[in-house]
């Protein structure tokens, strides 16, 4: 008996003695030779002697010393042959014989049919299984890498994002702590998908993080990394790659691009592209790279991306696209950027969405001020209501105390409560513009609305830090009346009288004056 | 509404400074010109009437108090009314209202 397609060994032949009908090893017969389709219409067994027909599986057949052929046809479809032997009785093979081997076949034909069905599914598991294992692997790699726990120096917010395609994607992003409190960035994209790209990644992430460590110069951080990769890189494939050195002290960014997404800088409101360009990792040797500087001010946040969130299609077929990753950037509230982008990438894309790319995201942005940055790196949770900065001139102070107002509805202020913080913020932010940043509109007052459990903290910035604490005279209004004290001077004793707590803070450089009020009532 | 406006109307004895829109340090010159024009207008008592005044901050406080060392040496007597409770609780808190007397509305005010 021979199978035809996937399956054209034959059993064993039980020894000829105890059979009347030897069994041939099988001929395999090709789709296009004419005896397939002569078997497909034949209707019963066919006798080679009496067959004329130019074909190569025929000659094959009488060679192997076949004399009768059956096929097995189910649906249609020649699913293999039963090939005979002469009779051991070497009488030709009699009509009843014919019968009986037709009623054989057309018995067989489904039975053969269902053990090809289920071998066909058995291999397509095991494909399955194989993928499936690959990209397990593939995704270890990946995770493997992917750092376990962000930095977190005083001053910075760091936040990172990573969600694997359906068929893992080749992304990857990195931070490398170097030396005098600067810190190394990475965010990459391998070309292909699946194991290699996880190989491909982790021999990037080393190469860079190698590199990191020999130069101060994200161009020839790159450079180096390229001049390795190169030499290495399976054909076809490369990385794109950015990778930038923050220095935490002064907020400067230097970075340089292989090829990647441009990172995004929401300054004042605006989100701002910073421009470098480069090729991609691991194309060709000899590559020099751009180097860009930007200072991060304190509020500012820079984002870096993949490819994954900007190429991602909505249910209408339309792309994210980069203008809507920057209007929502540009909405997004200061300390969840990357929240935000995921919650209007979600909307976009829809439930029914399949993640066709890796998407990642990092930002990085530096605390508006220092009180701030105490407490977020060492306080309980706290949850930002309002956060912004406004120019030092004259009248600020109530804006300031009006975006501080609309912040905290339904804080659960009630309204004597709320005018008595609106009070006493018009005063901090006034002594801010006034005398912290000496009524320069070039020095702004950093404004954090805070809510710490049952407490709201109101904490106002400005550049007065190192000078001093201010001299506070207790107002004393029989003195003021007499003469003898001047009648200004009400500005910290209004504030102290207001909130539940006041406190300052002082890192030389900036002052923040830090107001606290209970929610709720008293 | 933004900045400050002052005007002195004499209502019997009494002097009655209206004022309206922002007590802050802007509003010295025109709240010294009406205040002025108060002083000048015989010797009875001067009535503020904060009903339109919307903020007073801490320079505010200072203006009033300037008003009311300057009200004392012309042994004029100084009254306020219009205030909402929250400027209330601030003169009391500043001692404002020990030297000057705090009323509900103007007929109050007028009547002393």
């Amino acid at each position: 008996m021979a199978l035809l397609k996937r399956n054209r060994r034959v059993p064993e032949a039980p020894s000829g003695e105890a059979n009347p009908m030897r069994v041939h090893p099988g001929v395999p017969i090709a789709a296009h030779d004419p005896f397939h389709a002569y078997l497909l219409q034949a209707g019963g067994p066919v006798d080679l002697a009496k067959l004329d027909l130019e074909s190569d599986a025929v000659t094959a057949l009488r060679a192997a010393g076949t004399v009768l052929v059956v096929p097995l046809i189910n649906q249609g479809e020649l699913l293999g042959t039963l090939s005979l032997g002469p009779r051991l009785s070497d009488q030709p093979y009699s009509s009843d014989d014919r019968r009986l081997l037709s009623s054989l076949a057309s018995q067989v034909a489904p039975a053969v049919k269902v053990a090809n069905l289920v071998k066909e599914r058995e291999a397509e598991t095991k494909q399955r299984e194989r993928i499936e294992q690959e990209l397990r692997v593939a995704a270890l790699i990946q995770q493997t890498l992917l750092p376990k726990q962000l930095p977190s120096p005083p001053g910075w917010q760091i936040d990172a994002y990573y969600r694997p395609a359906r068929v893992v994607g080749g992304d990857f992003y990195d931070f490398i702590p170097l030396s005098g409190g600067r810190l190394g960035f990475v965010v990459g994209d391998v070309t292909d998908k699946g194991v290699p790209a996880a190989l491909v990644m982790a021999t990037t992430r080393s190469n860079l993080r190698a590199a990191a460590q020999r130069s101060d110069s994200p161009g020839a951080v790159l450079a180096d990394a390229n001049g390795i990769l190169v030499e290495e890189i399976p054909l076809g494939m490369f990385v794109t790659c950015l990778f930038g050195v923050l220095d935490t002290g002064s907020g400067e960014v230097r970075f340089a691009n292989a090829g990647h997404n441009l990172p995004y800088v929401r300054r004042n409101g605006e989100v701002i592209e910073l421009r470098a360009t480069g090729m991609p990792l691991g194309l060709m040797p000899g590559m020099t790279y751009d180097e860009v500087v930007a200072v991060l001010q304190p509020g500012e946040v820079m984002v870096l991306s993949s490819d994954g969130i900007v190429e991602a299609h909505g249910p209408d077929g339309e792309m994210f696209g980069f203008g809507a990753v920057r209007r929502t950037i540009g909405l997004a509230p200061d300390t969840d950027v990357i929240g935000h982008l995921l919650e209007g990438f979600d909307r976009f894309v829809g439930p029914a969405h399949e993640a066709e790319d890796d998407v990642t995201l990092v930002s990085i942005r530096r605390a508006a001020g220092a009180a701030e940055s105490a407490a977020v790196f060492a306080n309980a949770p706290v949850s930002v209501l309002a956060e912004f900065a406004v120019p030092s001139e004259e009248g600020n102070e109530r804006t300031i105390m009006e975006m501080v107002a609309a912040s905290v509805v339904g804080a659960g202020f009630p309204p004597d409560r709320l005018e008595r913080l609106k009070t006493a913020v018009a005063e901090a932010a006034m002594n801010a513009i006034e005398h912290g940043n000496g009524g320069d509109p070039l020095l702004d007052v950093g404004v954090r609305v805070e809510a710490r459990g049952e407490e709201l903290a109101v904490l106002i910035t400005d550049h007065g830090g190192g000078t001093g604490v201010m001299p506070v005279e207790v107002p004393d209004m029989e003195a003021k009346l007499a003469g003898e004290q001047k009648p200004r001077g009400w500005g910290l004793f209004l504030i102290e009288k207001m909130v539940d707590t006041m406190l300052t803070h002082d890192d030389g450089t900036h002052h923040v004056i830090e107001l606290v009020m209970r929610r709720g009532e008293k | 509404m933004e900045g400050f406006a002052a005007t002195t109307r004499i209502e019997g004895s009494t002097a009655v400074v209206d004022m309206s829109g922002l007590l802050d340090r802007a509003a010295e010159p025109v709240l010294a010109a009406a205040f002025g024009a108060a002083l000048e207008s015989g010797s009875g008592p001067i009535a503020f009437n904060f009903t339109d005044v919307e903020y007073i901050n801490s320079t505010g406080i200072a203006l009033v108090v300037g008003a009311l060392a300057k009200a004392r040496t012309s042994g004029r007597s100084i009254r306020a009314f219009g205030l909402t409770d929250h400027y209330r609780e601030i003169f009391t808190i500043t001692r404002l209202s020990d030297f000057m007397g705090i009323f509900e509305d103007e007929t109050a005010a007028v009547a002393g």
